[in-house]
């Protein structure tokens, strides 16, 4: 039962993401579903530490018990240095629960909402970029 | 042999209390401006040396509310499919941002009016310089009083001239800018006859205020402004930023990965 639900999509939530796209999607704001949001357990394959965007691959079954390899992408090292990623904080083999936001296409990719760590600790999305006094003008 | 013992504790006990020691910050991803009381004491004259960051609004993904365009600018915007904007199309690899997909230089103006990471001015004799910590890229701003030239090659941060309107404002043109750059990241264009205004205002000490006119008849049917008074914090000068460079591999390996 439990590797059954091991992989599985947990959740699939609507209406999410009113407020428009974050940061971390201006190299592809349109092609991800924003009213989606997957909850997979997997494990990690290669964490690609790298502009324009660092990008996860982890093996994840579907509902039909198939493996997939999942690519889901989060922003630059610059900005998500600040939300406590760092260039090994995956490594092969990781066991790790990632929230997503999958591209509309149907492949098995998307961004990352969070991803839990194997130890607990849980990395979300960058945090919003402080302001330098003025309003922003995006 | 006690006393000198004392001496030299004492010696690196101050050494290692010092500024310079202590705060050393490597490795900053800069907006450190923004988490500090800004420095509101009056500024030197005709100065802007130092490190400038206009934290998240610097980064502008949505690109630029412009002027309309003319049919020669409609026509340039057809090909463009950016990231980010009305235009952006619907899967990663369709996107042909020179920038993002190619790792091209941003150019001019493009590297203020998006992606605006921390920046270093230097003031030498003759020049200002503008170091870019996004694509670790610089500027040289001539303020020996040339003309900026007849007729110029372009090029992709094209050719400027700076002169200081008064002991707070510093003044910057420059033509010659190559048009197959884009201005943003929604992906407006630009034609070879474009020519921008830089107004750097010094507010006080620790603020300065960055408008950018871009004036291209071609391209559009008026002046624009897509930066007006964008507030720059000035960020402690020990601060030693992260590299954050475009790479055309690791750009293809992102293509490749994501553009399903």
């Amino acid at each position: 039962m439990k590797n059954l639900m091991l992989g599985r999509v947990l959740v699939i939530a609507s209406l999410l993401m009113m407020g428009g796209a974050p940061l971390d999607a201006h190299h592809g704001a349109a092609s991800f579903d924003t009213t989606k949001e997957l909850t997979l357990q997997g494990t990690v394959t290669e964490w690609i530490w790298a502009n324009p965007h660092c990008f996860l691959k982890f093996d994840a079954k579907d509902d039909t018990g198939t493996v997939r390899n999942w690519v889901v992408e989060t922003g630059n090292p610059t900005d998500i240095s600040r939300s406590g990623y760092a260039r090994l904080s995956f490594k092969p083999g990781d066991k790790v629960t990632v929230t997503l936001q999958p591209v509309k296409s149907g492949a098995p990719v998307g961004r990352i909402r969070s991803v839990l760590l194997p130890n607990g600790e849980k990395l979300g999305q960058q945090a919003p970029a402080p302001r330098a006094g003025a309003p922003p003008q995006n | 042999m006690l006393k000198r013992l004392i001496v030299i504790i004492v010696a690196l006990v101050m050494w290692f209390s010092s500024p310079d020691v202590r705060a050393q910050v490597w490795n900053s991803h800069g907006m450190i401006g923004a988490q500090q009381p800004p420095q509101t004491g009056p500024a030197p004259p005709r100065d802007m040396t130092g490190t400038w960051d206009a934290g998240g609004a610097g980064i502008a993904p949505r690109g630029s509310p412009t002027a309309p365009l003319t049919p020669w600018g409609e026509k340039k915007i057809s090909t463009y499919k950016p990231g980010d904007g009305p235009r952006a199309p619907s899967v990663i690899g369709e996107i042909n941002d020179p920038l993002s997909t190619m790792c091209d230089p941003a150019g001019f103006p493009r590297n203020l009016l998006f992606e605006l990471r921390p920046f270093q001015v230097v003031q030498t004799s003759n020049q200002v310089l503008m170091l870019y910590m996004f694509e670790k890229r610089f500027r040289t701003i001539w303020t020996d009083g040339r003309a900026l030239p007849k007729d110029p090659d372009p090029r992709w941060y094209g050719y400027s001239v700076g002169r200081w309107e008064d002991d707070s404002t510093f003044v910057v043109d420059t033509i010659g800018l190559d048009e197959k750059t884009w201005l943003d990241n929604a992906g407006n264009p630009h034609s070879n006859d474009m020519r921008v205004e830089e107004r750097y205002h010094r507010v006080n000490m620790g603020t300065m205020e960055l408008t950018v006119t871009i004036n291209d008849p071609t391209a559009y049917t008026k002046p624009w402004v897509g930066r007006n008074k964008l507030a720059l914090r000035l960020i402690p000068s020990n601060v030693d930023l992260m590299e954050m460079i475009c790479s055309g591999t690791e750009a293809q390996e992102y293509k490749k990965n994501m553009g399903k």
